[in-house]
């Protein structure tokens, strides 16, 4: 549990060139650890998706790499930067070793090809040396994983309902075994019942296969309940990392607990819903200092000059989260060592 | 199948409809061809000849308007379109299956080419963007936007000359008669160089650009991201996820259009003066020739529609969404 498999060091990802550029992520360290479950939350724009798509290098124009490196540890080789492949190499990478679930599970599939094409796809481009047999046999073993009749095998996308096109994308990104899962915003298309019932199946579906997932999402209770840590981002940055329960119990950034604030627990005595006043930061504009400060309730006076560190808190748990606020200076700046060693 | 049924049964209709027209407009025409007949014969008919005239013009003053109609059918179905005026007393269906191939060649032949030339350019152009590909855009949407009879005067003044390579008019030499040896071949290849560049010219850029901006449509689908990250080679993405989906508007677009590539051809063929249906059309016309102009008529109506409905099926057989199966 404790080794990591794909490490973010100083990530930086730009939109635009020069003096127009907006940065959506800033200086990112993240590390996940093989078979956990790592939950990314926060506002729209806060740069989580962005995320997603720079350490895959899927940014669309006119999305830019600015910095860093994305170390991947594969089971049996030497670890390599993901930044740094050629394109060839890039493509081998690509759903072999790391695949994606998207947000829209409506527009994953090509509308005028078959579910097979598609699924045939990927072991045609990864493993052009297996027999059409054994490949028709993949993708049906992959179906029933996922709880899809293997007749379905011909049906078009649009005769499929949301909920079964996103097993089939869960199914497919399973298809070659890999060992990071990134899923983003997997089930906000779906209604709540298909939500759990697809990602209990999921949960499942890790403990069987022992792949690990970066679960991106602005749904935190989704994440207490589904994730090992929680990382919490805002304004393209991370301010907080935690093991889910940790951060559920007593979050340390204002903003986490803004965030737990703002829907309500099954158990336990009432306590009052409250948001977060203001709105989510510009990208163009960002205040100085905290970029949160000038909604944060516990705002005191370094906090609008000096960007807090991401860094260990000196709380009886500390050697196990990060934190980036003033409240809770860093004891151990984290940096490229892995923050959580458990 | 219930939807090809459907639309068969529309464009049955829509035939119905353009025939009926066809049967009525030239009534509504103020004065009647025979006149215009008995002009050129300048009064030396008698009363009898005139008569029988119009009688067998199926203009007979006596028969009421709907046996008019009952007969234009019949004479339809027995593939009867009438006698030309002009080159009376040939039949107008003569007339027109010598000039019907000239066109088919020539237009059929230069719109599938710049249909498939400028679709397959436009999936490179658009799967290129941001590169130095984007510079070539302005001239395409300048030459979409030129008249094809603009570019053909425009040819046939800088090209075509008693001295030039181009002939500035006609289907072939004048010396030869159209039998298939390779002189005459040769000859109308020659004749037909000008005319079809023109057409491909004019039109194959309308083509590149709708289909390089549906390229770019479909370019930033969640399944072209999703094709990329299953490391799918780069040709496998552009072609069977982009181009296979960009494809789509473009069949559609190509019913639509059919008419105008018709009218636009047939005014070219005026400006070669090429001896296909646009120019027939234009010399019935000067000449007043009513059956000449309704069979012609009648025959666009037909290929528009029998194109129209291959394009509908082609759709189909290219979008598993239109076909309602269970």
């Amino acid at each position: 549990m404790n080794e990591p498999v794909l490490e973010i060091r100083n990530l930086n990802v730009d939109y635009g060139l020069g003096d127009q550029a907006v940065h959506a992520v800033r200086d990112v360290n993240l590390t996940l650890h093989r078979g956990e479950v790592l939950g990314l939350a926060g506002e729209s724009g806060s740069g989580k998706s962005t995320l997603a798509y720079g350490l895959t290098r899927l940014l669309a124009p006119p999305g830019v790499i600015t910095g860093g490196e994305v170390i991947y540890h594969p089971e049996k080789a030497d670890p390599y930067d993901v930044l740094a492949l050629s394109d060839n190499n890039l493509r081998k990478f690509r759903w072999a070793e790391t695949a994606i679930v998207f947000q829209g599970a409506m527009n994953s599939l090509n509308p005028v090809h078959k579910i097979s094409t598609q699924l045939n796809d990927v072991l045609q481009a990864h493993e052009p040396k297996m027999s059409a047999h054994s490949r028709n046999a993949r993708c049906r073993e992959m179906l029933k994983l996922v709880g899809i009749s293997a007749d379905r095998m011909d049906a078009y996308p649009h005769q499929l309902s949301g909920g079964m096109r996103q097993r089939v994308m869960i199914g497919m990104a399973l298809i070659l075994q890999p060992q990071v899962v990134i899923m983003d915003e997997p089930t906000t298309a779906l209604d709540v019942v298909m939500q759990r019932q697809i990602l209990g199946q999921l949960i499942e579906l890790r403990e069987r296969l022992g792949f690990s997932v970066i679960f991106i999402t602005h749904d935190l209770s989704l994440l207490v309940e589904f994730s090992n840590r929680i990382a919490i981002m805002y304004g393209g940055r991370i301010v907080e990392e935690a093991p889910a329960a940790a951060l559920y119990r007593d979050s340390l950034h204002p903003y986490s607990a803004g965030l737990l604030g703002s829907f309500p627990a099954l158990r336990g005595p009432r306590r009052e819903l409250s948001g977060i006043p203001g709105s989510p930061p510009d990208l163009k504009g960002m205040p100085s200092g905290c970029s949160f400060h000038p909604r944060c309730p516990k705002a005191f006076d370094p906090c609008s000059e000096h960007i807090p560190v991401l860094g260990r808190p000196d709380t009886t748990d500390g050697s196990t989260r990060t934190v980036a606020c003033h409240l809770h200076p860093a004891q151990v700046p984290a940096g490229v060592s892995s923050p959580g060693e458990r | 199948m219930k939807y090809i049924l459907q639309r068969i049964a529309f464009y049955v209709f829509t035939a119905w409809a353009a025939m009926t027209l066809n049967f009525f407009i030239p009534r509504m025409i103020p004065g009647d061809p025979i006149s215009a007949l008995l002009a050129r014969f300048q009064g030396q008919m008698n009363t009898d000849a005139i008569e029988s005239l119009y009688v067998l013009f199926g203009i007979d003053k006596d028969a009421s308007l709907w046996s008019e109609y009952v007969d234009y059918w019949k004479q339809l179905f027995n593939g009867d379109l009438g006698l030309s005026f002009s080159a009376f007393p040939t039949p107008v269906s003569e007339v027109i299956s010598e000039a019907l191939p000239w066109t088919v060649a020539l237009v059929g032949i230069t719109t599938v080419i710049s249909f498939l030339l400028g679709t397959g350019l436009g999936v490179v152009a658009g799967w290129r963007r941001g590169t130095w590909v984007d510079g070539v855009l302005p001239v395409t949407t300048f030459l979409s936007s030129v008249p094809y009879f603009w570019l053909g005067l425009l040819a046939i003044y800088v090209l075509a000359g008693p001295d030039s390579f181009f002939p500035s008019s006609g289907g072939y030499d004048a010396g030869l008669v159209p039998y298939p040896d390779w002189a005459f071949i040769s000859s109308a290849l020659q004749h037909g160089i000008l005319p079809a560049l023109t057409i491909l010219i004019s039109s194959v850029s309308g083509w590149i650009l709708g289909m390089r901006n549906m390229m770019v449509t479909v370019a930033a689908e969640d399944y072209i991201t999703v094709a990329h990250a299953k490391g799918l080679p780069e040709r496998r993405v552009a072609v069977a996820y982009a181009a296979r989906n960009a494809l789509l508007p473009n069949v559609s677009g190509f019913a639509l259009a059919l008419g105008f590539i018709v009218s636009g051809t047939f005014v070219l063929e005026i400006v070669f003066s090429y001896p296909g249906l646009g120019f027939l059309l234009f010399r019935a016309v000067g000449a007043k020739d009513y059956p000449l102009m309704q069979g012609i008529f009648l025959i666009i109506t037909i290929t528009v529609l029998v194109a129209n409905l291959l394009a509908d099926i082609v759709y189909l057989l290219l979008d598993p969404r239109t076909r309602k199966e269970g």
